[in-house]
């Protein structure tokens, strides 16, 4: 089961710098461990997240191995238009984890 | 390697001396929390911040489902999980039925077993340390309460007194660390009191929420002993031993540790 928590602040005006913050519960798995019989752990890990609002990418980031479990990011957004944000995850063997928030800007 | 000859020498002290440390009196007792420094207190005190929340989240999806076997679900039973309140702070307990201590994780593979009719979560799976992790956040903030139960006597005295043997071929006891040795440093990090206030917990070292045995395990492996099994009697008596160590101590579930 994988969780998302997505944080978006209140009380948003119009032209205000918003700080968004985004968990994934993920074990991001590196590829580089073995397990107890010597074989390798397959690696399996986040490789891409972005952020879009109304189809246009506001923010993106790629992940690596070297990135912790439950890959936690924070950024920044000039508020324009309310609307919902599209946070997505993807990463290897098909993985896609997909979250809708609304970002509502007042005035 | 001079580390390895100045470790041998720690050893070879530490093994001529008698084992006979001295329980930490009451009032020098602090719990791991604060041992840690400012950045991981932060990171466990901001709720969205702190990864074992994730877990906790898990746990409120399992306490709300349906098992497959058609039976209630555990809020079927208890309602809101605020109800659970205080559990977390009293376990282990006796169980009447099998007649033996039981800890949260036993509880819950009882429960599952006998009003869900589900074959129990594997000990140490994600979704029994998800259940335990909303379990054990109802109690945060209370003090650990063991309970007054004579019937729990005899286990926990063999909890200290596995908490005072030497085990592992580096012949330490849990007590010559944690009663002992407590505040000095071990490689990097400092030696805490080995109060169990936080679990689960997320650990840095393991990435991954986990429970006290799985700490206690990491333990006896480090002073090279063979780890007893999860849910073995030897835990559930060394946990009602630690928590009654750590009685009157506030519980920080769900914790974040190095």
């Amino acid at each position: 089961m994988t969780i998302a928590r997505i944080l978006v602040p209140k009380a948003i005006r119009k032209g205000d710098i918003v700080t968004l913050k985004a968990i994934l519960s993920h074990p991001m798995e590196t590829g580089y461990r073995r397990e107890i019989n010597g074989a390798v752990i397959a690696r399996d890990i986040v490789r891409r997240f972005s952020c879009s609002q109304a189809g246009e990418i506001v923010f993106a980031a790629e992940f690596f191995p070297a990135i912790a479990a439950n890959p936690f990011v924070a950024f920044t957004l000039v508020a324009g238009e309310s609307g919902p944000l599209v946070f997505e995850w993807q990463g290897d063997h098909g993985f896609v984890h997909r979250e809708t928030v609304m970002l509502t800007v007042e005035g | 390697m001079p580390a390895c000859g100045a470790w041998r020498l720690l050893l070879l002290l530490l093994a001529a001396l008698p084992a006979f440390a001295e329980p930490i009196p009451p009032g020098a007792r602090v719990s791991g929390f604060e041992m840690m420094g400012p950045e991981l207190k932060a990171l466990q005190r901001d709720d969205f911040e702190n990864p074992a929340m994730l877990a906790v989240r898990e746990g409120e999806q399992l306490f709300g489902a349906a098992p497959a076997s058609g039976k209630p679900a555990c809020a079927g039973c208890h309602g809101a999980v605020e109800s659970l309140a205080g559990v977390a702070a009293r376990y282990p307990a006796y169980e009447a039925e099998s007649g033996a201590p039981v800890d949260l994780a036993g509880r819950i593979a009882l429960c599952q077993a006998r009003h869900q009719s589900v074959s129990p979560a594997p000990r140490e799976s994600r979704a029994l340390v998800a259940l335990e992790a909303l379990i054990a956040l109802q109690s945060r903030g209370q003090p650990i309460a063991p309970p007054a139960d004579s019937r729990l006597d005899a286990a926990r005295a063999a909890g200290k007194a596995l908490f005072g043997a030497r085990m592992g071929q580096l012949g330490l006891a849990c007590a010559d660390c944690h009663d002992e040795n407590w505040g000095k440093r071990l490689g990097g990090t400092r030696i805490p009191q080995g109060h169990p206030t936080g679990y689960p917990l997320f650990r840095l070292e393991w990435q991954a929420t986990g429970t006290l045995q799985r700490r206690l395990r990491n333990c006896m492996t480090g002073v090279r002993a063979e780890p007893f099994a999860y849910g073995s009697a030897e835990f559930i008596a060394l946990e009602l031993y630690l928590r009654d160590r750590a009685a009157g101590m506030a519980l920080d579930a769900p914790g974040v540790r190095p």
